[in-house]
């Protein structure tokens, strides 16, 4: 009978340890998902979007400047 | 606009990396967090770096086998642009470093090898700066640049494969090993690639006729 409590014991000690050693394992890496959940993200997203837009219309316009020049030098 | 379609490409892609790259689930690694998203923006510099470096040395081996001074341009100019984006991934490195290593630099082989690559380009233009007569400067500025796409490959490519390093993909390892396995970070990674290269192609030929204009004006005036 004693043997039969001390296996138990013994059984749920393990159960429980494992159901510890387990929540461990899936604590995964901390995420920035508070800031996906509020939708914050798409600020950095929008703002990232238009320092690379004002980078672009900077290259379009030197780009056709160029050209401009380019054509004049030609006919000159 | 129809010989522009790879510039539109680049903006298209960029723009879909900026976009995607932020909004599109990254796995969850220990370290690296959501920093995992700097492989996006970090390492196409460095992809960017090299096909413009390869231009520059591919123009300077055109230029001792025919001496024009058009191809002297193109190597000197595609140089420049190759070190913007390498100045660029080396500041974008430092920082990402900062905040998973815990340091701003660190004594790595594949750091170190990024720095003095960088170093060997810039003596490329002290060494311009130093020649005055045009021929000569640009003969010995393209054999010069041979060495230094040498010992970029040697110190980007090789020397980190051979020691261990902090940095992914070395101590023997050639891949990006875990990050480039999960597919969806690769659906992004390709197109940021192709569209930091051709964005930075761009800004080379933007600098190249603005440098054959300089030319054309000094001469014709």
């Amino acid at each position: 009978m004693i043997n039969k409590i001390k296996k138990t014991l013994l059984l749920l000690v393990v159960l429980f340890s494992s159901a510890s050693a387990f929540a461990q394992d899936t604590q995964s890496p901390e995420m920035a998902s508070g800031l996906y959940q509020s939708g914050k993200i798409y600020v950095v997203v929008v703002v990232l979007g238009v320092i690379f837009a004002g980078i672009l219309t900077y290259l379009i316009l030197l780009d056709r400047k160029i050209i401009k020049m380019e054509k004049e030098l030609n006919n000159k | 606009m129809k010989k522009n379609w790879w510039k539109v490409i680049a903006v298209l892609f960029i723009f879909y990396t900026i976009i995607a790259g932020f909004l599109i689930k990254v796995p969850a690694q220990p370290i690296l967090h959501e920093t995992i998203r700097n492989l996006y923006f970090h390492v196409p510099m460095w992809f960017a770096m090299m096909t413009i470096l390869f231009v520059s040395v591919w123009y300077s081996v055109k230029y001792l086998n025919k001496s024009t001074i058009e191809n002297d341009i193109l190597a000197t100019q595609a140089a420049q642009t190759g070190m913007l984006a390498g100045l660029l991934g080396i500041i974008t490195g430092s920082i990402w470093a900062k905040f998973t290593w815990g340091a701003w630099w660190v004594s790595d082989t594949k750091l170190n090898g990024a720095a003095i690559t960088l170093l060997i380009y810039l003596a490329y233009f002290v060494l311009r700066g130093s020649i005055d007569e045009e021929q000569k400067r640009a003969r010995i500025a393209a054999v010069y640049n041979i060495f230094a796409f040498v010992m970029l490959i040697v110190f980007l490519m090789i020397l980190p494969r051979m020691n261990d390093s902090l940095h992914p993909g070395n101590g023997g390892n050639p891949g990006f090993n875990k990050y480039d396995l999960d597919s969806n970070m690769r659906m992004v990674f390709y197109p940021a690639v192709i569209g930091w290269i051709l964005l930075m192609v761009w800004i080379f030929t933007l600098k190249v006729r603005l440098e054959k204009i300089k030319r054309k004006l000094l001469y014709n005036d």
